[in-house]
């Protein structure tokens, strides 16, 4: 800030901190969708057969997700099964 | 060993080429057999940035498609002993950029240089996913600018997954960032991202920050690589980065502006 601004204290709007909150949360979301594996969908759906084959299910109860952290790459893979007590959700997780 | 480095960052106009010319001719000044090729079939510029332009005759893509041999393509820096130019094609289209001819120019260039340099085009079509593939090393060139970190974050995360290192499972590309075009001044003044801010969001090393500097335009005006202008603190800036590549230590400076007298502080209009 220049002199003349400090001695009539017109104070600068702080926007590289908006610009980092922005893009923490923008990064967050699009590491999650764009650097998901190519071979996740065709997975998603193979893997939706097979659970079809004993059980009846809607494609939207079969949720596979794959995140990054610290060098591992978590798999997960959660099922919602219809006909379970009280409604509960079997999920599975491979590494 | 030789090394292939890619010098990239999703977005344009951010300053790979400036980088890539500057760093290779860091690399050569330092004794090192050094290659810098330009990947961008179409729109090549290494040969201007790096003053060489009138001596193109054979491109990449002829060596690669027309028989060309490596040697006849290459272009020897005037300047600096240990360094060539492979420059790419004006012409033809980006499918001219085949994966096995890029391997076996590659090949044969680790059979003579340390390092090999690749400038990579913007985006993340054809021309830069060819730069990347073969590489051992990365050079993120960020600007600390939104759209700029943004891209890089892809960059980082296609060098995660679609390089050839990613592909084989093998340890992966060792990634740097290079932040350039820093403006201290207004980073204390909360206009512009901070050094910090930018490597906690993209979580990698940093190789250099490069601050704003008239000399860089002015050195590609004629042709230079702006590491060779002795005064201008982006040439420095450079230096620095070249020997943190070679794993040596050293301190980070230009996060600070410059001490201004009174009369400057005073008068100066803001930017």
């Amino acid at each position: 800030m220049n002199l003349l601004d400090r001695f009539f204290g017109r104070q600068p709007k702080n926007t590289a901190v908006e610009a980092k909150d922005r893009l923490k949360i923008l990064l967050a979301h699009e590491r999650v969708t764009t650097n998901a594996p190519d071979f996740l969908p065709m997975m998603k759906q193979e893997i939706l057969e097979v659970i079809r084959k004993y059980i009846q299910i809607d494609k939207d109860q079969v949720k596979v997700h794959m995140q990054r952290q610290q060098g591992v790459s978590v798999l997960e893979l959660e099922v919602e099964l219809p006909q379970g007590p009280s409604g509960k959700n079997a999920s599975l997780s491979l590494a | 060993m030789s090394k292939v480095i890619v010098v990239t960052s999703g977005k344009g106009g951010v300053g790979k080429t400036t980088s890539a010319a500057a760093i290779a001719t860091g690399l050569a000044m330092r004794g090192h057999k050094t290659v810098v090729i330009d990947f961008d079939v179409g729109l090549r510029n290494l040969d201007l940035i790096m003053g060489c332009e009138r001596r193109v005759v054979f491109d990449f893509i002829n060596v690669i498609n027309d028989g060309v041999r490596l040697n006849q393509a290459l272009i020897k820096d005037k300047r600096v002993e240990n360094l060539s130019i492979l420059p790419t094609s004006q012409t033809k289209d980006k499918e001219a950029l085949k994966q096995e001819g890029v391997q076996k120019v590659l090949d044969e260039l680790k059979g003579e240089f340390d390092y090999i340099i690749c400038d990579s085009p913007a985006g993340i079509e054809r021309g830069a996913m060819m730069s990347l593939y073969f590489a051992d090393e990365a050079i993120i060139v960020t600007n600390p600018e939104v759209s700029s970190v943004r891209d890089s974050d892809r960059i980082l995360g296609i060098l995660n997954s679609k390089s050839r290192r990613a592909e084989l499972g093998l340890e992966a590309v060792k990634q740097h960032l290079l932040v350039t075009r820093y403006d201290a001044e207004r980073v204390n003044k909360g206009e512009m991202l901070k050094l910090d801010d930018i490597v906690e969001i993209l979580a990698i090393p940093v190789l250099g920050v490069i601050p704003q500097c008239s000399s860089v335009l002015s050195a590609s005006n004629v042709g230079m690589p702006v590491i060779l202008d002795e005064k201008s603190k982006a040439s420095d800036a450079y230096k620095d980065a070249v020997s943190r590549l070679l794993g040596e230590e050293v301190d980070l400076r230009f996060l600070q502006p410059e001490k201004k007298s009174f009369f400057e502080r005073l008068f100066r209009r803001s930017a």
